[in-house]
């Protein structure tokens, strides 16, 4: 018998296609991970877009001192402009001060027959407003006359809400996230197993290996982007400004870098132990700094150059110009290139130290 | 490569096939002459070069610079045997597998795989090997099927996954994750993934390590099949009844070095006395008295493990008799009398003082 010539059966990318065939099946198959990827980030956006939502007034609830004049403040709001806006409750001092320590009451007005007396708080964004709210009500109902006559209109477009703001933030973050677990976590879960070894025992060509996974990160960012967008459309009626495939370039940019950054945290730990503390060591500074849920411009000047330098800002910033104004990909170049230069820099640097076994 | 044995194997220079498990005809690499040594078979007269599959020189590895795991090993394998390392855990058993595998660089020493080096001609060689690592945890989402498709997907001329399913009994679970699969299952399935490339030499490190006795045998069976069909085996154990079975020759590793080598036959016959008498005493005086068992007739060796005692003997027969009387001048009696063939475990205890496994 001879043993027939046979064709080479595998062509150059059949390893390739087997391995991210095989690591979207095992992703498919690990509920886990549907939830944090795709569950997760939208009851983020629902809850936080519904505590957040734009209600049709602020309502400023306010208290009185109960004493022999708090009947005559309780009668100028009513008589105020502005009485729609403002809730007063009569109480007793004490209960006063207890529920405006505690946020109930943004402001403790107490009158004493010759004036006024207010107690706010100058930390507290709402007691600022309302002690101006209710000073401006009263002086006015009292028969204030205002020099100058002004007018205003209400606008909430959809754009300019905290939903809108939330929605490229959530989408930058996941990115981050799921790049970095899908990736660093998963790299170091296959070492422990010496599944790695195993691999480079093969023939397996170990940049399909690294390509299959970059990859597999591309086609979760597609998910990911068409899921909270069309969340953010459909539920928050929110615009998207900018052009799909700017979003689905810089999506696909941020994931590629987070993707090599979980690789060069992935590339020594033996552990899964030690590389869970080392990613949620790299993700903290940037679920703070980088304006997911708030914006950066709250830091100090002095750290916003160090800020811009992170790489979820850099991705959260495009993402917002492109998907809130619609800027146009060029004019996000810069942030493009400090997202590039994270990603690239790890990869090398991954390369470098990467354990296989 | 063929094994010059006799005549019959030399005739089958068109090599026998075997359809799923055969790795390329075992004369096609006959042309590479590379420190290959001419042997004239006695009959045909044929010139035949025959090359070791596995040659290794002067192998040493240092951890760290400090822990020396392997201390200069001399290994030659030859084409279609199955070869053993046999030693205890911590022997320097899966160091030096690791290191002919091409997986662990070694401090010093020269090995050569298919007459090819590492260095040189690693996609070559990672094409005609199968390993399989000591406790590797294959992903558990994916099934048996997808697993095997996706290891035969490396290679260039991989076996078809049906009939590798086939050749290792797990059609029936083709289908099933692998998580969910038995210890001997997973086992087969770690060899499965080593077969599907069509390797020439398939490595094995420790394979049946906690497997329970019928899976045992069925992953000799599947190393016996590979091996008929031209290919080469190298394997670790520290079974020693896997060695004996399995093992054309082998080699006994203890602290990184050889102690022993050769063929299963020819390390017990090198045995001080062939036959083991076991025995155990109670009562009576004298009990520590060990040079009495010393001075039976044929005895070549006493050990004594808490009371339980074993004579290596040349003749039993004669050694039986004496050991009755000497037991009755005690007054004490025998609570346990066996008598057996040496093992490779005696030739272990003999070379080391210890037995294989210590646990």
């Amino acid at each position: 018998m001879i043993v027939p010539s046979r064709p080479t059966v595998n062509g150059r990318w059949s390893g390739y296609r087997h391995l991210l065939e095989a690591r979207m099946k095992e992703l498919w198959r690990e509920p886990e991970v549907i939830f944090w990827v795709f569950g997760f980030p939208l009851l983020l956006a629902l809850g936080l877009g519904i505590a957040f939502r734009n209600k049709p007034a602020d309502i400023t609830t306010v208290a009185i001192v109960g004493n022999a004049h708090a009947q005559q403040v309780v009668d100028l709001l009513k008589r105020s402009r502005q009485k729609s806006g403002i809730h007063a409750d009569v109480v007793d001092p004490a209960t006063a001060y207890d529920q405006f320590r505690l946020g109930t009451y943004a402001l403790v007005i107490t009158a004493d027959g010759t004036g006024l007396h207010y107690r706010y708080d100058p930390a507290r964004p709402e007691s600022v407003l309302a002690r101006s709210q209710v000073d401006d009500a009263l002086e006015a109902a009292s028969g204030r006359q205002d020099p100058l006559k002004t007018d205003a209109t209400q606008a909430s477009e959809p754009g300019a809400r905290y939903i809108d703001f939330l929605i490229p933030g959530l989408l930058g973050m996941n990115l981050m996230n799921s790049g970095m677990w899908g990736i660093g976590f998963a790299l170091v879960d296959m070492r422990q197993r010496k599944l790695l070894k195993r691999f480079v025992a093969s023939p397996m060509r170990r940049t399909d290996f690294l390509l299959a996974l970059g990859s597999s990160r591309l086609v979760l960012m597609l998910i990911e982007v068409a899921l909270l967008l069309g969340f953010g459309v459909l539920v928050f009626r929110m615009l998207v400004e900018g052009a799909l495939l700017s979003i689905l370039l810089v999506g696909a940019i941020g994931a590629v870098s987070f993707g090599a950054i979980g690789l060069l945290t992935a590339s020594r730990a033996r552990k899964i132990e030690s590389v869970s503390g080392l990613i949620n060591l790299v993700m903290m500074p940037m679920w703070i700094f980088s304006g997911v849920f708030f914006s950066y411009e709250r830091f100090p000047a002095i750290v916003q150059p160090a800020i811009k330098a992170l790489p979820l800002t850099a991705l959260n910033d495009a993402l917002r110009a492109i998907i809130l104004q619609g800027a146009s990909l060029v004019s996000q170049l810069s942030r493009i290139a400090i997202l590039v230069l994270w990603g690239g820099l790890s990869f090398v640097l991954a390369l470098k130290w990467f354990r296989w076994s | 490569m063929l094994r010059v044995r006799s005549a019959d194997s030399v005739s089958s220079g068109s090599p026998r096939v075997f359809v799923v498990l055969t790795g390329e005809p075992a004369a096609a690499s006959s042309s590479r002459p590379t420190d290959a040594t001419a042997h004239t078979s006695p009959q045909s007269g044929i010139i035949l070069f025959m090359e070791a599959a596995i040659r290794c020189r002067g192998l040493k590895k240092t951890y760290d610079g400090k822990v020396d795991a392997v201390r200069g090993l001399d290994l030659e394998i030859h084409p279609g045997e199955c070869f053993g390392l046999l030693g205890p855990n911590g022997a320097g058993k899966t160091t030096t597998i690791e290191i002919l595998e091409g997986l662990l660089a070694p401090t010093a020493g020269e090995i050569e795989v298919l007459g090819m080096t590492w260095h040189e001609h690693e996609r070559e060689l990672r094409e005609s090997l199968g390993i399989s690592l000591q406790e590797t945890r294959l992903s558990e989402k994916l099934t048996v099927r997808e697993t095997l498709e996706l290891f035969a997907s490396f290679y260039r001329n991989p076996s078809s996954v049906p009939a590798i399913l086939e050749v290792l009994s797990l059609v029936e679970k083709a289908d099933a994750m692998v998580g969910k699969l038995s210890g001997g299952q997973k086992q087969r399935l770690a060899a499965a993934t080593a077969l599907v490339g069509n390797p020439k030499i398939l490595f094995l490190d420790e394979p049946t390590t906690g497997l329970d006795p019928q899976s045992r045998r069925q992953l000799w069976d599947i190393i016996r099949q590979f091996q008929q069909h031209n290919g080469t085996v190298l394997l670790t154990t520290h079974y020693m009844d896997e060695a004996e079975r399995l093992c054309d020759r082998l080699a006994i590793i203890d602290h990184g070095e050889i102690i022993a080598e050769g063929t299963p036959a020819e390390l017990i016959a090198r045995l001080s006395g062939h036959h083991v008498v076991e025995f155990a005493l109670a009562g009576g005086d004298g009990e520590g008295a060990d040079g009495a068992w010393n001075r039976l007739p044929g005895v070549q060796s006493v050990r004594d493990e808490d009371g339980y005692f074993s004579l290596q003997v040349e003749e039993p027969h004669e050694t039986i008799p004496a050991l009755l009387s000497v037991v009755q001048q005690k007054r004490a009696r025998l609570v346990h009398l066996t008598t057996r063939q040496a093992s490779l475990e005696d030739v272990f205890v003999q070379l080391t003082g210890r037995h294989l496994r210590e646990d």
